[in-house]
């Protein structure tokens, strides 16, 4: 079973959001249980720095070799960074989704709604499993 | 509900991926694909096969029942030979596509595709009605193991006293591997030297264990569905449902070769496919509608899939059959059916989701082995 880590938010389209504790800006990528139903992630595109995102919006896309996936804003905002390493090397989605597989960071406008906390995510996931 | 092939527990307990396939649950990936993909082309890759058809047709008239039934000379096959063909239906467009062995003079085995061998059988025996011979689908009672990469041979001989060396590519030959019967085939859709075992249900799981242990040390890792796309899709080879379909002849998919017009007698499409052939390979189409398969190479690195629109200045000039990264040549490639006027003017994209990709048109394999 792949890791669900504790102290983050996650969406029920499997992506996980991480500082919403911490103030103003979180970052976002897709969970460990996605990137393993994903298969080998080849190719990662990711909104513009600058972007103004709403909510639920399709950003940017995660494509692998069977398939591909839209990526939403799990929150209402501006790109203020994105993960230029994740677009070069896009296998550390599969690798280190949690870390080094993070997509993009966004400065909430809107407090943020409908985000699961990690023990409805696990019973998200194990409800598709 | 799918089906389950009698290695289902093995893969399970191999941590597979498991996905329905053509109403049968295979493993799609046991790790990562493209490790998979890799290791067949490297050193060698061990799949469970045992969705696919296996149909006896046997009796003093086997072969010319074949005749009449499929598009290829089968009354003329070498015993120990196999052939790549198709069975067509009257207006000679495809229904499946086969691979036949000649086990005997009077002993024929043809493996039709998981989703369609059901379909084969009935048309087989139909077709066969008039001839001395019969026609038994024991699908249900085999299974299929293969063997592909450039350590296969190396891993199969110790397992088996059989002539590896001396069997050609497309030919089998009954023996005991591992102290179970089988029958080798020196046949794959992986584009690299392999072997394809038959064997009884029971004896799939042991047989798959002494090959995992016999590819120990030399890089055999178990590979699912996924790697075998990739890999039959570097190779140039057509996928029944995608390159092949229902509305489309054998000529219309660049294949018109298979079809054996000079063979003695009638055949199920004789009529109809003669009028194809008289027209140029692919030029016609089905419908009046030109199109040719190709080879599609894209310059990015968006990946163009089944059914995408292959277009030319913001025209739809054809469609993706086929599509997928390839590991082999680190850009993502496709087959697509296009009109011939726009693959000799070039500038070809292909529509990903709204925005054109430009791509090259290249000759098929993508990948070819060294010898």
């Amino acid at each position: 079973m792949s890791s669900i880590p504790e102290d983050l938010s996650y969406t029920k389209e499997h992506e996980w959001v991480a500082g919403l504790d911490d103030g103003r800006t979180v970052t976002v990528g897709v969970t460990a249980y996605a990137a393993e139903q994903l298969g080998d992630v080849v190719y990662v595109q990711v909104p513009e720095v600058g972007a103004a995102v709403t909510a639920g919006d399709a950003v940017g896309e995660v494509e692998s070799t069977k398939s591909v996936s839209d990526i939403f804003a799990p929150v209402t905002g501006e790109i203020v960074e994105v993960n230029a390493a994740v677009v070069d090397d896009p296998s550390l989605v599969n690798s280190d989704p949690y870390g080094e597989g993070w997509l993009f960071r966004v400065q909430i406008g809107e407090e943020p709604e409908d985000l699961l906390t990690s023990g409805e995510y696990t019973s998200l996931t194990s409800a598709e499993a | 509900m799918s089906r389950s092939t009698p290695l289902r527990e093995v893969h399970e307990a191999l941590g597979a991926t498991l996905t329905d396939f053509a109403g049968w649950l295979m493993p799609l990936r046991y790790g990562s694909e493209s490790v998979e993909h890799n290791a067949v082309r490297t050193a060698a890759g061990l799949f469970d096969l045992s969705h696919m058809g296996e149909i006896f047709v046997t009796g003093p008239q086997a072969g010319e029942a074949l005749d009449y039934a499929l598009v290829g000379w089968l009354s003329a096959l070498d015993v120990g030979r196999a052939r790549y063909t198709m069975i067509v239906n009257g207006d000679g467009r495809v229904l499946d596509d086969l691979i036949v062995y000649r086990l005997a003079p009077e002993e024929f085995l043809v493996v039709a595709n998981a989703s369609n061998y059901s379909m084969v059988a009935r048309e087989l025996t139909a077709r066969a009605e008039p001839y001395d011979a019969r026609v038994d689908d024991r699908s249900g009672s085999y299974a299929l193991v293969a063997v592909q990469g450039p350590k296969s041979t190396e891993i199969l001989r110790t397992l088996t006293d059989a002539d590896l060396e001396g069997l050609k590519y497309y030919a089998g030959l009954p023996a005991t591997v591992a102290g179970f019967e089988a029958l080798i085939a020196r046949t794959g859709y992986t584009g690299e030297d392999g072997f394809e075992l038959f064997v009884r249900n029971e004896d799939a799981a042991p047989l798959w264990n002494a090959l995992t242990e016999a590819g120990e040390g030399l890089g055999l890792i178990p590979a699912g569905l996924s790697a075998r796309d990739t890999l039959r899709l570097e190779a140039g080879m057509p996928l029944y449902g995608n390159e092949l379909t229902a509305d489309l002849t054998p000529f219309d998919a660049g294949l018109g070769r298979v079809v054996r017009l000079d063979k003695p007698g009638d055949f199920v499409g004789r009529a109809a496919l003669t009028e194809r052939a008289a027209l140029a390979d692919q030029e016609a189409g089905p419908d009046g509608t030109a199109r040719r398969l190709v080879g599609l190479v894209a310059r990015g690195r968006r990946v163009p899939r089944h059914g995408y629109p292959v277009t030319r200045d913001g025209v739809v000039v054809g469609e993706v059959t086929s599509g997928a990264p390839s590991q082999s040549l680190g850009k993502p490639i496709a087959m697509a059916y296009v009109s011939p006027s726009a693959v000799e003017a070039g500038g070809l994209a292909v529509d990903i989701r709204g925005s054109h990709e430009p791509v090259d048109v290249v000759d098929l394999p993508f990948y070819r082995r060294s010898k």
